[in-house]
Parts: structure tokens; C-alpha cells; sequence
């Protein structure tokens, strides 16, 4: 088995709110090995997005061990930790927001490494210059430009740039093409999947959307309410869902085919329940097809199935 | 054959700006019989929503529709209409669900009150008989405690329980023809299966037109009878939803319906893309709009603009297309 390079143990992210304490994120744990990419997907609210920004210590989470290649994150000091950022780096979803409007490009790609302190700035300036190559931008017209210059899918590509300048080893995406149209996705997907293996990079993709998951992932962890329901190689998770909701998510996407009649979702309909005060035992219960009174008394443990993936589940579809 | 309930011929929406005319509906046509359901399908900037507001007159002062333009609704010109006559017709002749159920809703007002403001002022109907009815309504989307929802404020609401609000308020007129503009995009998959389960049976139920506005090729699959293709201003390909999906004629189309990531294709396989991005529309390419971004095109796509042809096997199919696909061809043997 290869290594692993980011190691996440009971990892909590609360935020205090005039209703009380939420907790988007409730002790989630996972593995990443060199080379993979792991997705993470769920609903809006779900706690994707924190636990991205959990691991990329914005904001430092309430408690939780998140190790990268034998350093602890949230242990870390500041200067540490300053050190440590070279080696992971983030892209988010708004290409255009994520770019500071009144720098020009140059100075956007180049500006961590000036934060490391690496190279002079005409060494800088080549690698800026090359990257910008990579990323499929032609540099001579991009380089003196700002951001609102570019379209969306471009301000993406920059974004790329900007993250891979330090030759990170671990790329944190969250949802990096949910703003796109159809046509650039698909650039956007292809330029990081070349990323991948032109850096060596391991990948954290955070997405709502299934197919584009389906595409992109080694191994997918389904998310509900700040917990994780099912975690496995993409290949059993959307063949055979084993978790009742991986299963619901499944059934609500749209096929592109029209001798396809749309089945009904194999949910309780209804509103995702209060973070403040979610259900007792396991999450799902309320909006789940097969829950029973276990559900509600006991908190499902996470458990491996014999093909390999783990599952939080009572009454799980396949392996029971 | 019944005569169709709205029929655009050569529709036309320009905007000024600084930079100059945006043609952002350029020469559209398309006819729609009642009780059908038609899917616009586009990229942002193709012109469907801009299209959608054309309809509905809710266009900006610096939106001018060229001479030329028709939009005729159960046989009235909503083009030479005078404003007032026009006002009638919005709400019981064609009702609008908007993408964003946050910003679509009055925040300061209850939403019952929103719900049988288009009553009272359509049909003069009584305060106490429109909060009957509003409650019937609420009851018909699907909002749980209807009673007590209805005198609350839209924050109190989710984002699927603001966009059946949204639905119950176009229905509250019983409009011939709704417009839904991206009505599912701001929400999560699992709730947009239920609102587009919503929009199909009240249109089936009502015998209602719809309209139903997306990007995403996989809505329109499931739920529409006919398709229209937009891109760059103009319709490029339209047809009954299977002709359109099993005999794809046109280059864009096909090229959309390729780069969609699909859930029964391996992982990490490479997706085809479009190179290269839509034109602008301020001076928009002379010939094929597509032409500078699609593979098969030449001197003529890029000097002529194609006109609309039907296809051979289904007369109801058209497209845009000098190098159109052939049909008979699958994928397996372009590749």
C-alpha cells in the first residue's frame, strides 16, 4: 500500500452562533495516500467545505489530529505552520472572487513565493512565466492583465497557477468548477487531472455534483450532517451503494438521456435537520427509507465491509 | 392542427451598453402548442434568460427589441401591446419562477400576502377567500403546516421551500403558460428532483405550457417534450427531446452533450471539451457563432451564417449547421 500522506483523526470544527454551538464538523477521520484523490461529497451544510478548510487550517479547528507527512497541523505553531503551507495549497469555487481584482496576474502567481522567500524576481518571474505556460495561458497577454479581464474559466486557471506554484503535495479543490459552464468544466477537469500527474499531486476535491466526482476520484467519502456515511473507491460506492443516503444522492441525479424516466429520489423528502440540535443516533434517520428504532437510540459506528470501504450504517444495503 | 399558444418568429433582443449593441437574442423563432412542456438549454450568456424576460416584458429601459420581432401569445402581439394590456397578461396568461428564491421573494412581506397578491389585484378577489385559496396552494407545492407558513416571512423558509412559495405564487393565477428559469440551479440534487417532480404535475394536472429554462442537458432528458438549443443569441438546434438526444445533428450540441461528466463512464477518463469560449456579442463572429470553437468547421461556417434546416427522418427536428453530424454515425466510429 503506498503512503499516507495526510492523516485526519477525529477531527471537530465548531462555530459559535447566537443559537448555540454548531458543530459543521463531528469527529471525521480519514486517509489520504500519495497520488490519490479523495472526494468529498454531500449536500450544502453537509460540513464538506469545513473539513477543506479544517485541513487548510482556516479557521484551526476546535480539536482533531490532521498529520501531513508526519507534521501535525493543528499542533503547529504559526511560524511552523508558515513553513509547513508551501506543502499544501487550495483553489476555491468563485475563480473570480479568489482573485485579488486590483493585482495584476504576475503578482497574484508570484506572490507565494515571495511570501516563502524563494528565488529573486527574475527567477520569479520564469517560473511565473512557465507556469502560466502549463495552465494553458498565454503569458505574453495574460501576464500584465487583471482579473476581470478573464472569463471564469480562465480566472480558474490562474487560481491553478497560484496553488501550484510551491509545488505543493497535497491540493486541496473546493468545488472548483461549480461555477462553470458545461464546456469549460471540462477543460478545467482535464487541466487538473494533467496537474496530477505533472506535479505529483495528491487531491482533496470537495463536490456536490456526482458525475463530475465520478470523473475525477480514487476514492469518495459521502458526507450528511457534519458526519461521515460511507467512504470507498469510487468504483463499489457507485455501483453498489452500501449507505442509504450514498444510495438517495445517486437516485436524484439527472441522466442525459431521455429513454431514462426520472425515478423518484429514495428519500424522505423534507429539510436537512438543524446542525444545533441534529437527530439522535444516526443523522439520517429522519429522511431515511429503512431506518428502525436502533437508529434513533445508537450512533452508528463507522465499520469496514469486506470489499474494502466503511460504512455508518445499521441496516446497510450491501455486505450486511 | 391547433394554432401553437405562443409563437416567437424572428425575436431579437439588443442591449445597449458602452462597449456598444450586445446581441444578446439574435433571430429567434420557436413555436410551443399548450400543454406542452420545451426545454431552453445554454450556456450562461446564450440568450435564455435574457429570452425568458423578452417574453414576459421585464426587460431593462436599455433593452431595445429590433423591428422585425414577434412574440404572439394566444393570438395577441405581446410586442404592440400597450403596457396596460400587457399587465393583464402576466400572471393569469404567463406566470415566471426565477433561479434565485432568495432574492425573487419579498423579504418584508408574509408569505400568504405574496401568494394572493396576484389575485386580489387580477381577479379582485377577497382578502379572506385569497388566504383560503393561498392555503390550498402552499398545501398543493408541498409545504408542511400550510396554516401556520403562510403568515411567516421568506428568511424562515428553506431554499426548496422558498421555491415551491415561488411556484405556488405563479400558480395562483392559473397561468396558460409558465416560465421556470433555472428553477432547481441554486439547489441541492436531492431537492431539485422534487420541484421538477412538482413543475411536471402541475403542468400535467393544469394542462399548463411550460417553459423550462436550464443548462443542465440531464433536466431537460427526463421532463421536457421538445428541446431548443441555444447559443450565442441564437436557437441552434430544436426538436423533440428523443430526436434531439438519439439523432443530434448539430456540431454545439454534440460537443454539450460530450463533455458532461457521466456517472456509468470509468474514472479519469479524459472529457471531451470545447476549446476556447463563447463569442462575443458585441461583434459576434459573421458566419456559424460556434465556427471559431468547433472542430468540423471551414471558410463557409466561418463566412455564412447556417439557416435552419429540417432534419431527414423527423421534420419537427431542426438545426443550424453547414457540416451537420451524421446521425446514422455512432460514437464509436468517430472515435
Amino acid at each position: 500500500m503506498s503512503q499516507v500522506l495526510l492523516d485526519v483523526r477525529d477531527l471537530v470544527v465548531e462555530f459559535p452562533t447566537r443559537k448555540g454551538l454548531v458543530q459543521a464538523v463531528s469527529g471525521v477521520t480519514f486517509e489520504l495516500r500519495r497520488g490519490e484523490t479523495l472526494a468529498l461529497v454531500g449536500e450544502s451544510g453537509c460540513g464538506k467545505s469545513t473539513t477543506a478548510r479544517a485541513v487548510m487550517q482556516l479557521p484551526r479547528p476546535t480539536s482533531g489530529q490532521i498529520v501531513l507527512d508526519g507534521d501535525d497541523l493543528v499542533a503547529a505553531g504559526k511560524r511552523d505552520l508558515r513553513r509547513l503551507r508551501r506543502r499544501f495549497q487550495m483553489i476555491f469555487q468563485n475563480p473570480i472572487a479568489s482573485l485579488n481584482p486590483r493585482k495584476r496576474i504576475s503578482e497574484i502567481i508570484e506572490k507565494p513565493l515571495k511570501i516563502a522567500g524563494l528565488m529573486d524576481a527574475e527567477k520569479r518571474r520564469q517560473a511565473v512565466e512557465e507556469l502560466l505556460e502549463t495552465v494553458g495561458l498565454d503569458p505574453a497577454v495574460a501576464m500584465d492583465k487583471r482579473p476581470h479581464e478573464f472569463s471564469g474559466g480562465q480566472c480558474q486557471r490562474i487560481s491553478i497557477a497560484r496553488a501550484l506554484i510551491l509545488e505543493p503535495d497535497l491540493l486541496i479543490c473546493d468545488e472548483p468548477v461549480s461555477a462553470l459552464d458545461v464546456s469549460i468544466q471540462a477543460q478545467i477537469l482535464n487541466l487538473l487531472e494533467d496537474m496530477k500527474q505533472r506535479y505529483d499531486l495528491t487531491m482533496l476535491f470537495i463536490s456536490h455534483d456526482l458525475a463530475v466526482v465520478r470523473n475525477v476520484a480514487d476514492r469518495v467519502a459521502v458526507m450528511y450532517l457534519g458526519r461521515f456515511c460511507e467512504v470507498g473507491t469510487s468504483e463499489s460506492l457507485f455501483d453498489s451503494p452500501a449507505h442509504p443516503y450514498t444510495r438517495a444522492l445517486l437516485s436524484a441525479i439527472p441522466v442525459p438521456d431521455p429513454t431514462v424516466t426520472p425515478k423518484p429520489i429514495e428519500m424522505i423528502q423534507g429539510d436537512l435537520p438543524s446542525p444545533i440540535s441534529p437527530p439522535s443516533g444516526c443523522r439520517f434517520r429522519t429522511r431515511c427509507p429503512v431506518a428502525s428504532e436502533r437508529c434513533a437510540a445508537e450512533v452508528p459506528e463507522m465499520r469496514d465491509l469486506p470489499d474494502g470501504r466503511a460504512v455508518a450504517c445499521h441496516h446497510p444495503l450491501v455486505g450486511a | 392542427m391547433a394554432a401553437p399558444l405562443l409563437e416567437l418568429t424572428n425575436v431579437s433582443t439588443h442591449f445597449h451598453s458602452p462597449a456598444g449593441r450586445v446581441r444578446a437574442v439574435d433571430g429567434v423563432s420557436v413555436s410551443l402548442e399548450a400543454g406542452q412542456t420545451l426545454g431552453l438549454v445554454g450556456e450562461s450568456g446564450s440568450g435564455k434568460s435574457v429570452l425568458a424576460r423578452t417574453i414576459m416584458g421585464l426587460l431593462p429601459s436599455y433593452a431595445e427589441i429590433p423591428e422585425g420581432s414577434a412574440i404572439t401569445f394566444d393570438g395577441q402581439n405581446l410586442l404592440t401591446m400597450d403596457r396596460k394590456a400587457r399587465r393583464a397578461i402576466s400572471g393569469p396568461g404567463i406566470g415566471m419562477i426565477f433561479q434565485d428564491p432568495m432574492t425573487s421573494l419579498n423579504p418584508v412581506m408574509k408569505i400568504g400576502q405574496q401568494v394572493y397578491e396576484g389575485m386580489r389585484h387580477h381577479f379582485g378577489t377577497s382578502k379572506a377567500a385569497g388566504r383560503q385559496r393561498a392555503i390550498e396552494l402552499l398545501t398543493e407545492v408541498g409545504i408542511p403546516q400550510p396554516d401556520v407558513r403562510i403568515d411567516q416571512f421568506p428568511h424562515q423558509l428553506s431554499g426548496g421551500m422558498r421555491q415551491r412559495v415561488a411556484i405556488a405564487i405563479a400558480l395562483a393565477c392559473e397561468p396558460k403558460l409558465l416560465i421556470a428559469d433555472e428553477p432547481t440551479t441554486a439547489l441541492d440534487v436531492t431537492v431539485q428532483s422534487g420541484i421538477l417532480d412538482l413543475l411536471q404535475r402541475e403542468q400535467r394536472d393544469r394542462g399548463m405550457t411550460l417553459i423550462l429554462i436550464t443548462h443542465d442537458l440531464g433536466v431537460v432528458a427526463g421532463r421536457c417534450d421538445q428541446v431548443a438549443v441555444m447559443y450565442a443569441g441564437g436557437i441552434v438546434e430544436t426538436g423533440s427531446t428523443r430526436s434531439l438526444f438519439a439523432r443530434t445533428r448539430m456540431r454545439y450540441t454534440q460537443a454539450l452533450l460530450d463533455s458532461i461528466p457521466r456517472l456509468d463512464r470509468p474514472p479519469h477518463e479524459r472529457l471531451k471539451s470545447i476549446g476556447g469560449r463563447p463569442p462575443n456579442l458585441i461583434t459576434p463572429p459573421p458566419g456559424c457563432r460556434f465556427a471559431p470553437r468547433c472542430a468540423f468547421s471551414d471558410a463557409q461556417c466561418e463566412s455564412a451564417i447556417p439557416p435552419m434546416q429540417a432534419d431527414e427522418a423527423d421534420a419537427t427536428h431542426s438545426f443550424a449547421c453547414w457540416h451537420p453530424r451524421d446521425p446514422e454515425q455512432t460514437a464509436e466510429e468517430v472515435a
